[in-house]
């Protein structure tokens, strides 16, 4: 299938491009094209304007400040998984972004343009929400910020605003002591998940959370997993899959439930 | 040239050296494929080309009532009240009992499939003539479909075919009396399997770009086509128009697998459109309409009782049998192409007293079924070798002591088996054993007393086939289908600088006939194989053949060069004779000359060309005017076809948290006869099994009960890739078939066969001490946690 006619904007300031994504035109963001794409061809989409920000430098920029770094949102997968970022995460953003789909979706796909698309398997909309990310978002009406374990309200669907931009993510930076684990159930590398277990355990920061991922919607997020990540409590991570929304019993109970036990397996 | 006798060499596959048969030579066809300069269907681009795009139903089984054209390019939509002079494609069997289904290139009042094209529209691209398609509007009045072929055949079941008063294509039996072994049976064993739906997935999918030529009368269709003459034939019939008025030609081909041997209403609908608007038009299939609506293939269930003494020695079968045929019969292997083959090839390599088998080819509002690497085999070795493992366990034996006792002995060969078939060589029990050597299953049955270290569980597995290949009149006649191989022809030429020109009616597409059919040239002229081009696919080059299926090209094309060559290297002969003033006898061709045999006079073949054809004035008066151009045609005297076999032995590591299985090694030991060129079976080999892990582990095409197709893109229709596919070793085995010219026996589908039989055994080895077994395909991880948590694991 081949999508249907539309405009086309390579805008270079942030200005002309939220101008063009508040206009009166059905408007769409067109980063690294790789959920667009083909959601452009088999027509699930049909907008009037892709405004493709692939013009705005800014966007690719990333800064440290201090106890957090900032990564522009057209930062590819690639460019984290070959450290050419600066890393807030003592290699855990790494090890997730080498997982993504394949290098030649990797070298294409931006870390905003994947939470925008917000697809429950997707690993960023896990893994920012695992790290109490936040995005920084532009609108016509300035500047917001957006915690990123509740940005993702459903399949394919967010907090963002028409008009608004995804800009950057803010990413708290781990302790020296920090330890992460993660695991993503797929029955081939690089296909979409059927399950995502990821923890974090940084004692020095107080932060112990757990995230169920590859979920019908948003990611389920435990503020507060000192239980969960106690090796070998199969009884809690089964409540709390069970509490993300999967019965016990089935195929996703089950899967789900593995994936959090590997994932603390995993703690590193 | 007939190889006789049965010599199996213990270092079978390795590389004999020279250019000849039995080198592994590289692949001359290789020089554009892996530099991305293949020329497929889609790089054709002609000035004045539209693009077509279909207008597809998107419901299962409903009745058309209204179709609306949009009013302001009506005129570039067209319906089957447009395309009157148009026959549907009818591919009848000549089975008794065989119900005909009518296919219309664009739906006839019926729509019976979710992808059955209504309406086709044009524009100068295929983007725009998507928009006119979502601008057609048809209103459809659904009807309950017909999904799963159990509920198809019970009483009261909606009807496919209004007019047929079942869903039955065809039903067969095979009878017999069971009574004997049933009571002597101290074994017995009932399983009731199931192979899902498939979708063969060539890396290109269907395509063609058609036009007219006005000087000629003639329509020239490029199509990514196997058949490229039986798709003339099919064509013609269709738009009612002469075989000479039209040229199909099937360039570079990116995988066929048996969905590129079927003529398309699609390929028709072109036809037309070109015919009437006198532009070329073009139609490149997407994965979408391939996945949804076009390849479908293997959905098998059987109802299978093996019966055996109390070790194991099997006494007999008997099967129920069903597949799954979709809602129309194609042309040209016709809706029963998998379920008729059951009867006769369930029985497999083994011995036994007595054989039922009943099968029933069924109609359900789906794609229709079509032929897959492997054709029936692969479902059928799945079914019997579950059941073998099965009888095993009774027994309390290894599977592959079983299969020993009740194997066909070497000693028996030639043996006709208990379906009437000829196993024309070979040493099954070797094969085996080599098998079990290879993968060293005493090893494995060590590991597995100790628990692995994460927790997984160990299994080991095997099956073993023989496939019959390259089968021919005798065998097709009888079924009936609207194609009968007979002699396969191949034309040769030496042209005027001596380089030999070879015309076959088949087609490559990967199984690398460019390079063995001019190792098979080698053989018999002695001419390099650089100076050997082979022309192929296209209708107007070569001579007529039914084209590349069931594993046939290297024994029927291979037989036919070898004949050919052989004609012309008679004529070199000839020629050369009179110019040197010898006897013929004493003339012999090597290296690409022809040698006064015991002196050093000589003439290469080039200059024998170069005299017939530019320097005639040296010719005498008296030399033999037939020339250095023939067509010869072939066909073994026995044409039953060659049985080449295998066995596929692997070790796996079940997961039970997850319900994934990693194949920690696997083995292939297998008798293709004399390798043509080792190197190459080796590509089949391989192809074949990373295809039968797929259907094992991965491939399914599910339908929701509305008859939905839910696998709409390769996110959800997973294939088997780098990581899923495990080096594989390969031992071969060159028994030579008594059959053919070199020995040479068809092993294309082979390695497809097998993968799901042995990865399953392998799966309910690991998990027998659960009380688990696994009787369908794809072994998935929800499928596998779901039989553990029935068995309250």
């Amino acid at each position: 299938m081949k999508a249907p006619r539309f405009d086309y904007e390579r805008p270079t300031t942030l200005e002309s491009a939220l101008e063009l994504l508040g206009g009166n035109r059905d408007a769409r963001v067109l980063a690294g094209g790789q959920s667009l794409g083909p959601l452009l061809n088999f027509r699930m989409t049909q907008p009037d304007l892709l405004v493709d920000i692939s013009g705005l430098s800014e966007l690719a920029e990333t800064r440290d400040e201090g106890d957090a770094v900032v990564l522009g949102a057209r930062v590819t997968h690639s460019a984290i998984e070959d450290g050419r970022v600066p890393d807030p995460s003592r290699g855990f953003l790494a090890r997730i972004a080498r997982g993504i789909a394949y290098r030649a979706v990797r070298n294409r796909g931006t870390l905003g343009g994947s939470l925008a698309h917000a697809d429950p398997a997707a690993d960023w909309v896990t893994v920012m929400a695992l790290l109490d990310a936040s995005l920084i978002v532009r609108g016509a009406s300035g500047e917001r910020r957006l915690p990123a374990a509740s940005f993702v309200t459903g399949p394919l669907t967010t907090r963002l605003r028409t008009g608004e931009l995804i800009v950057g993510l803010r990413i708290p930076k781990l302790s020296s002591q920090a330890r992460t684990g993660y695991f993503k159930f797929n029955r081939k590398p690089g296909e979409f998940a059927d399950a995502i277990g990821a923890v974090i355990d940084d004692p020095q920061r107080g932060v112990r959370r757990a995230v169920i991922g590859a979920t019908e919607g948003a990611p389920f997020v435990i503020p507060d997993a000192a239980e969960l990540l106690r090796s070998g409590s199969e009884a809690p991570i089964s409540r709390a899959v069970t509490s993300a929304g999967f019965h016990a019993g089935t195929y996703e109970h089950r899967v789900h439930c593995a994936a959090i036990k590997r994932a603390v397996a995993r703690l590193q | 040239m007939t190889t006789a006798g049965v010599t199996a060499t213990a270092e079978g596959g390795k590389d004999i050296g020279g250019n000849g048969v039995g080198a592994r030579l590289r692949r001359k066809e290789d020089a554009r494929f892996l530099r991305g300069r293949g020329e497929y269907v889609a790089n054709i681009a002609m000035v004045g080309m539209v693009d077509v795009a279909f207008v597809r139903s998107p419901v299962a089984h409903a009745r058309i009532r209204a179709i609306q054209k949009p009013t302001d390019l009506g005129q570039h939509v067209f319906t089957i009240s447009d395309l009157t002079d148009v026959k549907p494609i009818v591919a009848d069997s000549g089975l008794r009992g065989f119900k005909s289904s009518s296919q219309y290139v664009l739906a006839h009042t019926k729509v019976r499939q979710v992808g059955e094209m209504v309406a086709m529209c044009y524009a100068d691209s295929r983007s725009e003539a998507e928009d006119l398609a979502e601008k057609v509007s048809v209103e459809y009045d659904e009807l309950a479909p017909v999904v799963d072929m159990l509920s198809a055949l019970e009483s009261g079941a909606p009807l496919v075919h209004d007019h047929w008063g079942d869903n039955v294509f065809l039903e067969t039996r095979v009878d017999d009396d069971l009574r004997a072994i049933r009571e002597r049976a101290a074994i017995t064993v009932r399983r009731r399997i199931r192979t899902a739906r498939q979708s063969m997935a060539p890396l290109e999918g269907r395509g063609v770009v058609a036009f007219y030529d006005r000087r000629l009368d003639q329509l020239t269709v490029y199509s990514a086509a196997q058949m490229p003459h039986i798709n003339r034939a099919g064509l013609a019939g269709c738009l009612g128009i002469d075989q000479g008025r039209i040229r199909v030609i099937a360039p570079d081909v990116g995988g066929g697998f048996g969905y590129k041997g079927i003529l398309l209403p699609e390929e028709v609908c072109v036809s037309w459109l070109a015919l009437k608007l006198g532009r070329p038009v073009r139609w490149i299939e997407d994965r979408f309409e391939q996945l949804t609506a076009g390849a479908n293939c293997r959905e098998h269930y059987y109802d299978i009782t093996g019966y055996a003494d109390v070790d194991g020695k099997l006494l007999g079968l008997d099967c129920e049998a069903m597949v799954d045929s979709g809602a129309y019969s194609s042309y040209p292997f016709s809706a029963c192409l998998e379920a008729a083959q059951v009867s006769s090839i369930l029985p497999g390599p083994y011995r036994m007293e007595r054989y039922a088998c009943h099968t029933w080819s069924v109609a359900t509002n789906k794609a229709p079924i079509l032929p897959y690497r492997g054709v029936a085999r692969t479902g059928v070795c799945f079914a019997l070798e579950l059941v073998l493992d099965a009888i095993a366990r009774e027994a309390e034996k290894e599977p592959y002591e079983v299969r020993l006792a009740n194997l066909v002995p070497s000693e028996a060969m030639p043996f006709v088996n208990i379906t009437n078939k000829y196993f024309d060589s070979g040493d099954y029990p070797q094969c085996l054993r080599r098998a079990v050597s290879a993968l060293d299953i005493p090893k494995w049955r060590e590991r597995q007393r100790h628990a692995e270290p994460d927790g997984r569980r160990i299994g080991v597995g095997l099956a073993i086939f023989c496939e019959q290949a390259a089968h021919g009149t005798s065998v097709y006649f009888g079924w009936g289908i609207p194609m009968v191989p007979g002699h396969e022809q191949c034309a040769a030429r030496l042209s005027p600088d001596g380089i030999l020109e070879l015309r076959i009616g088949a087609h490559s597409h990967g199984q690398g006939l460019e390079t063995t059919l001019a190792q098979v040239a080698n053989e018999t002229l002695g001419i390099d194989p650089a100076q050997v081009r082979l022309i192929h696919g296209d209708t107007a080059l070569t001579p007529y053949s039914t084209g590349t299926w069931g594993s046939r090209c290297m024994v029927m094309s291979g037989g036919a060069v070898a004949r050919a060559c052989a004609e012309i290297g008679k004529r070199v002969r000839h020629i050369a004779g009179k110019l040197l003033e010898v006897a013929v006898e004493d003339l012999v061709l090597e290296e690409g000359e022809v040698r006064v045999a015991g002196t050093d006079r000589r003439m290469t073949l080039a200059e024998v060309a170069h005299v017939w054809y530019r320097a005639p004035q040296l010719l005498p008066i008296d030399v033999d005017p037939a020339g250095l151009e023939t067509t010869m045609g072939y066909k073994p005297l026995k044409d039953t076809g060659t049985f080449s076999y295998a066995c596929h032995a692997c070790a796996v590591a079940v997961d039970t948290e997850l319900g994934t299985v990693e194949l920690l090694d696997y083995v292939v030991v297998e008798d293709g006869g004399r390798l043509i060129n080792p190197m190459i079976v080796d590509g089949q080999i391989f192809g074949g099994a990373a295809q039968g892990i797929g259907t094992a582990l991965y491939e399914e095409m599910p339908f929701d009960a509305q008859g939905q197709p839910l696998a709409s893109t390769l996110a959800d229709y997973l294939l088997p890739g780098a990581t899923e596919v495990p080096a594989i070793q390969i031992d071969h085995m060159e028994t030579p078939s008594p059959l053919s010219s070199f020995g040479q026996k068809g092993i294309g589908e082979g390695g497809a066969i097998a993968p799901p039989a042995a990865i399953a055994n392998a799966i309910n080895d690991a998990l027998k001490d659960l009380g688990v077994e696994m009787l369908e395909s794809p072994i998935t991880p929800r499928r596998l946690l779901a039989a553990l948590a029935a068995a309250g694991k």
